[in-house]
């Protein structure tokens, strides 16, 4: 079954079409990769998927439900989860709050409760924290449990990110250059923990400039240029495909 | 943050010997009004340090509060605990039917919607002459609880050092649970907190009615505590005191609150002897403050002395 499929995707900034008539359909528990030159639509096409921006045309489905339209945390409740590119992380909490905060939707959040201390909101909130505690081992990040977020280094941050997003039970993850900024070992890390998460049964949808990294663990490849889809296929497809070498290396004369 | 709060054993052992140290009723009043004033900022600091928004507006619903223990009481024969219930429903239903446009905004312009709407409260608390006296205020009865009167400042004392205690407490559980942490979180991102299911504008919603309904309630018991209420307790210069608290004593600090309060409530009488130059010192405190502790005392102490928070 599909867990995603987008129709007609459109946005238009005035005049400027940043996604234009984008279609594709993302099969449950796959990695799917979203590649393109600079400037090519890949992150206005998550920001319309996850809700940040409202799309001019199209529909976005998940589960075969509509949710094309849905403000972001209405999406979080139906399974989606994200994470950024240039990073978001709250810097005034801790690194195990921060995850925590993924877990928001699965807890007592009632303000009064919160407040008069009730017993049955402490123990889930001790249980989401062990949780959260679990997701940083499972990213890699057991060095930073006790640590302020604002004191970590940027390729923690970056994991931390992927953490916060778990702990939200996503059905469907989105990542928006996870290797962006890290060094070929660390980006070598972030590629065996993306397929762990995908083996785990969350349907992983990335965009990501490091080629090495996308032809190696996606399943399926969607191109996209000046807003418009390229083409669609296995790595091994896209990397033969002259439309797609002309995009990234321009055409010969 | 698991472990129990020790701070709340210092405070409470402070509230406890307090009374036997103080000599007279001049100072018991001055420690009431820091009490008053230390649970007003609680409710503030919970807009402005946690979640990150600002109010320059919240002497206003101080002000609904204190004039609906007035008003209700005097002009329609209403006892005062529910003039005081009703104030607070006011005041929390007023800020509920505000809060969804002008949360829209942020930065400056959220600044300038709030200190609007404290402005237009005070402006019809001294236009409405007939109901609110103007302004020259009003008397405002006694307050009794369970058929006693409170009476004196002994007596306010033995009623606002258990209140405190009490919203120290509640601050604290609220900072450490899911929803503290959603609005810590739309402080430090609001479209990651978003984006895990966090309804940032509900959330801000929900804590500046909370801390509207907070300063209510603090409205009602002062205008009883001093048995007169005139509009300059909802007038602009009241909601600046309330935000420099906030911020001398530690944003996003819960004890910073009290201590900001204590200070600001102090100052003014230790400055006494200036003479006319009091302002002028007391501006200049503000300005060091800022200067060497930008983040506020509490957390600046915190650090130096390596604690964390």
């Amino acid at each position: 079954m599909a867990r995603l499929e987008v129709r007609n995707l459109t946005k238009a900034f005035g005049g400027v079409l940043a996604v234009e008539d984008v279609s594709f359909t993302v099969e449950t528990g796959i990695v799917y990769s979203v590649i393109g030159p600079n400037g090519a639509g890949k992150t206005t096409l998550f920001n319309l998927i996850t809700g940040l921006l409202a799309p001019s045309v199209g529909e976005v489905r998940l589960d075969d439900q509509v949710v094309t339209g849905l403000a972001p945390h209405q999406l979080a409740a139906k399974g989606m989860a994200r994470t950024f590119q240039n990073l978001q992380i709250c810097m005034n909490m801790t690194a195990v709050e921060n995850v925590m905060v993924g877990g928001h939707l699965s807890v007592d959040r009632n303000l009064f409760r919160s407040m008069l201390h009730f017993p049955s909101l402490r123990r889930a909130d001790v249980v989401l924290r062990d949780r959260a505690t679990e997701l940083m081992a499972y990213v890699g990040l057991d060095a930073y449990l006790q640590s302020e977020a604002s004191a970590m280094p940027y390729g923690a941050l970056k994991r931390l990110e992927i953490a916060r997003a778990l702990a939200a039970k996503p059905r469907i993850l989105f990542l928006d250059e996870p290797a962006a900024g890290l060094n070929p070992r660390e980006t070598a890390e972030i590629d065996r923990l993306i397929r762990k998460i995908a083996d785990g049964g969350v349907t992983v949808v990335l965009v990501e400039h490091d080629m090495k990294m996308v032809m190696n663990i996606s399943d399926r490849i969607l191109v996209l240029n000046s807003g418009k889809k390229l083409t669609e296929g296995s790595a091994s497809e896209v990397r033969g495909n002259p439309d797609v070498i002309a995009a990234y290396l321009g055409k010969a004369a | 943050m698991r472990r129990p709060h020790p701070g709340l054993l210092v405070l409470g052992a402070i509230l406890l010997v307090l009374p036997l140290l103080l000599p007279n009723a001049f100072y018991f009043d001055i420690v009431n009004r820091m009490a008053i004033n230390a649970i007003v900022v609680l409710g503030l600091n919970l807009l402005i340090g946690f979640a990150g928004q600002i109010s320059l507006g919240h002497a206003g619903f101080f002000g609904i509060g204190a004039y609906a223990s007035a008003i209700l009481p005097t002009h329609y024969g209403w006892p005062p605990v529910a003039a005081m219930g009703a104030g607070a429903a006011g005041a929390a239903l007023l800020a509920s039917v505000i809060a969804p446009p002008i949360f829209r905004l942020s930065g400056h312009y959220l600044a300038m919607a709030t200190l609007g709407l404290g402005v237009v409260i005070s402006i019809v608390l001294k236009n409405e002459t007939a109901f609110t006296g103007g302004p020259d205020g009003m008397p405002v009865p006694p307050l009794s609880l369970f058929g006693l009167e409170i009476f004196g400042e002994r007596q306010w004392y033995g009623l606002f050092a258990p209140v405190l205690l009490f919203s120290v407490w509640a601050c604290q559980n609220l900072i450490d649970s899911p929803f503290g942490r959603a609005l810590r979180a739309l402080h430090g991102s609001e479209v990651a907190s978003q984006v895990v299911g966090v309804d940032v504008a509900r959330y801000k919603v929900a804590v500046f009615v909370l801390s509207a309904f907070i300063a209510s309630i603090m409205g009602s018991l002062t205008a009883h505590y001093v048995g007169f209420v005139t509009p300059n307790v909802a007038d602009f210069l009241h909601s600046i005191e309330l935000v420099t608290m906030v911020v001398v004593g530690g944003m996003a600090s819960v004890y910073g609150s009290v201590v900001g309060a204590v200070l600001l409530t102090a100052l003014p009488q230790a400055l006494a002897t200036f003479e006319g130059w009091e302002t002028v010192v007391f501006g200049a405190v503000l300005m060091l403050s800022m200067i060497f502790m930008p983040k506020g005392l509490v957390p600046t102490l915190a650090a130096r002395l390596g604690k964390g928070r």
